[in-house]
């Protein structure tokens, strides 16, 4: 029987062995920092909502769960003209965005429960220069991804670097890495931590019950365990006088 | 009060079915760790007929507003986000101890004579659950109930003559869309919820009228008139059953014995199933897979399409044949080999513990097998998958064929007259 378990148990973790081809840099998030969200929010209104939106999640609630009071917020998060009990939703019309960009620009409200939060962080860090495509830029985690790097000037200009090297006895130029030409208005370091504090956000807005869930949830398996200590008692008194 | 009682009792048998079932039934007390699993699916059963009828409060059956409901039901319903997800994790808990349950009457022969219809019953259980997993599964319309939607219709198609017409049928619609959800909707709240329940009684019915089996498989009831006075049972059993047999002193009255037993199961398998539903809904995207957080897109083939992982072991012999029309025939017949079980088993023993070797060897096999076509049906394709299900699917009918044949003439061990804990 705990052979069974065991193999029921180990079978889930082979199955992660096949993966997207680009390697995800993890993103440490922490959903109980409510700067980091605050700074999180902010990133997405001023750079995402403009094609984006979170047509689930309303801006009232939002401002209460990371803290902001909605005077705050009507002043640093909310630029749309909608009322604050309304969905934070995009005012560029899909129809139009379709034309422009191929597709309309995805909801973004539950990305970071489907793509994941490690593959936005890795996203959002590695476009870079090429001139080939549409809007200048391609992406190495989502190539030929149809978005521009609204980013870019945050980041800098970033461009893919190559370097010559021996393999298998010939001399190629193989990619190691992105470098950015230091014209951005930040350092990779608080790139980086922008980019951070916004997939913070994301996953927040992707399930904004999951801190409330993760509080009740500590009582409940508290009570289940003194619960299965009673309900143990009770079975073991009521089968004492069973024959063996 | 008692007055009250007995005014009810003339009327209709509260206490008298009470007694019959539950706290005068007579079950064997080595019922060990596998026989909690019955008790445990018709809790999970209760949970998602009561958060679904809570959901459906909220939920709205529409390809345009499926989605954004349940995101409704997520952030604005009070307490809408434990509903839902109380429903989700009992769908996938349901699978698990079904199969755990299923998995404990092959080991201890619990489809012999006499439960051949018990279960039969418990089959027509488990693939009406699949069905009512299936449609569920479509309601939120993110990419994989539209995607999953069109692999599990589409397989209809292989049908000959009428294959076609049929997915239409089903459909009601060219593709599959707001009028598919409309109807799997009711299918999936009203139609076959009725049709579990209805075959949940029926298969108790069928446990009690033929009683209880045990780890020995060995019989409690024996003819009447053949026990010595010492030998029957101490407890009070109900005449329903006393007045046909005489019970063995191996037996416990389900209340309280069994149910306080079942209780201390019940509150480890509530820690786990609270566990994942509080901190890892998605379990991984075992659970609600992660391309379902995406809105169903006509137009936008996910990278992978793959069933829950419940069906993944049934996909996977789906995948295994090259023809389409023959590897959905092989499907079906995955589980309908399951029907046959009593008639496959020609064998006299029931517990694997008194049987020949082999036989364990082969069900241990045949669970592996089992998991391992899971695995093998919730992964991308890779070429050595391909003939790594094949192999598996011949291992899985397999087992059965070996089963016919050394059933026939089984060497077995002497199946104790008594039960010792």
């Amino acid at each position: 029987m705990k052979k069974w378990l065991a193999i029921l148990l180990l079978v889930p973790s082979f199955a992660f062995a096949a993966g997207t081809e680009y390697p995800n840099d993890h993103a440490d998030i922490d959903l109980t920092d409510k700067s980091s969200l605050q700074r999180g929010a902010q990133t997405f209104m001023n750079y995402c909502l403009g094609c984006h939106q979170m047509q689930y999640q309303r801006y009232q609630r939002t401002f209460q769960d990371i803290g902001v009071p909605d005077e705050l917020g009507d002043k640093y998060l909310r630029f749309t003209g909608e009322k604050v009990s309304d969905y934070i939703t995009s005012t560029m019309p899909a129809e139009a965005s379709a034309k422009w960009f191929g597709a309309p620009p995805p909801d973004l409200t539950l990305v970071a429960r489907s793509r994941g939060v490690d593959w936005i962080y890795t996203y959002l860090r590695t476009f870079y220069v090429d001139e080939s495509k549409t809007f200048g830029v391609n992406n190495l985690a989502f190539p030929n991804a149809g978005m521009p790097h609204v980013l870019q000037g945050l980041q800098g200009t970033p461009r893919l670097a190559t370097e010559m090297k021996m393999v298998d006895g010939e001399m190629k130029e193989l990619n190691v890495g992105l470098r950015t030409d230091g014209d951005g208005k930040l350092t990779t370091e608080e790139y980086d931590q922008t980019i951070l504090d916004l997939v913070n956000f994301l996953a927040y807005t992707g399930e904004p019950s999951r801190l409330q869930s993760e509080n009740i949830g500590k009582g409940v398996l508290i009570f289940i365990l003194i619960f299965f200590v009673f309900a143990y008692l009770l079975k073991k008194d009521y089968w004492k006088d069973v024959k063996k | 009060m008692n007055a009250f009682m007995s005014w009810i009792e003339q009327r209709i048998p509260v206490m008298r079915v009470a007694n019959m079932h539950a706290i005068q039934y007579p079950a064997p007390k080595n019922m060990n760790f596998w026989y909690i699993f019955g008790f445990l699916a018709t809790i999970v059963l209760v949970n998602q007929i009561l958060t679904g009828i809570w959901l459906t409060m909220s939920y709205e059956p529409s390809s345009e507003r499926a989605f954004a409901s349940v995101e409704y039901i997520m952030r604005e319903v009070n307490y809408g986000w434990l509903i839902r997800y109380m429903h989700s994790t009992g769908a996938s808990a349901f699978f698990i101890v079904v199969y755990m349950h299923m998995f404990r009457g092959m080991m201890y022969g619990s489809y012999q004579k006499p439960r051949e219809l018990l279960w039969v019953f418990g089959m027509l259980i488990y693939l009406a659950l699949m069905a009512e997993a299936f449609m569920g599964y479509v309601l939120p319309w993110g990419q994989m109930s539209y995607w999953g939607a069109q692999v599990i219709v589409s397989l209809f198609s292989a049908i000959p003559v009428i294959g076609p017409d049929l997915v239409e049928w089903i459909q009601g619609d060219y593709v599959i869309s707001g009028a598919t959800l409309n109807r799997f909707f009711a299918l999936h709240v009203i139609a076959l919820p009725l049709v579990i329940v209805i075959l949940v009684f029926l298969h108790i019915i069928a446990l009690h009228e033929v009683g209880s089996n045990n780890p020995d498989g060995t019989n409690i009831k024996h003819k009447k008139g053949s026990l010595a006075e010492e030998d029957k049972t101490v407890y009070k059993i109900h005449e329903y059953y006393t007045d046909k047999y005489d019970i063995i002193d191996d037996v416990v009255p389900f209340f309280p014995h069994i149910v306080l037993k079942d209780l201390v199961a019940f509150s480890v398998f509530l820690f786990g199933f609270c566990y994942i539903m509080f901190f890892m809904p998605e379990m991984g995207g075992y659970f609600l897979e992660h391309p379902n957080f995406e809105i169903a897109n006509p137009y936008k083939t996910p990278a992978h399409i793959f069933p829950v992982w419940y069906f993944t072991p049934f996909y996977a012999i789906l995948k295994a044949v090259p023809d389409k029309l023959f590897g959905v025939l092989t499907m079906f017949g995955a589980i309908a080999v399951l029907f046959a079980m009593p008639w496959v088993d020609r064998g006299k023993v029931r517990s694997w513990r008194y049987r020949c070797g082999l036989h364990k060897v082969n069900l241990l096999v045949f669970a592996a097998v089992f998991i391992f076509l899971g695995y093998l049906g919730g992964t991308p394709q890779e070429n050595w998958k391909i003939i790594a299900s094949q192999i598996a699917t011949i291992m899985y009918f397999g087992f059965f064929v070996l089963l016919w044949i050394y059933s026939g003439k089984e060497k077995t061990k002497p199946v104790p007259a008594r039960i010792t804990l």
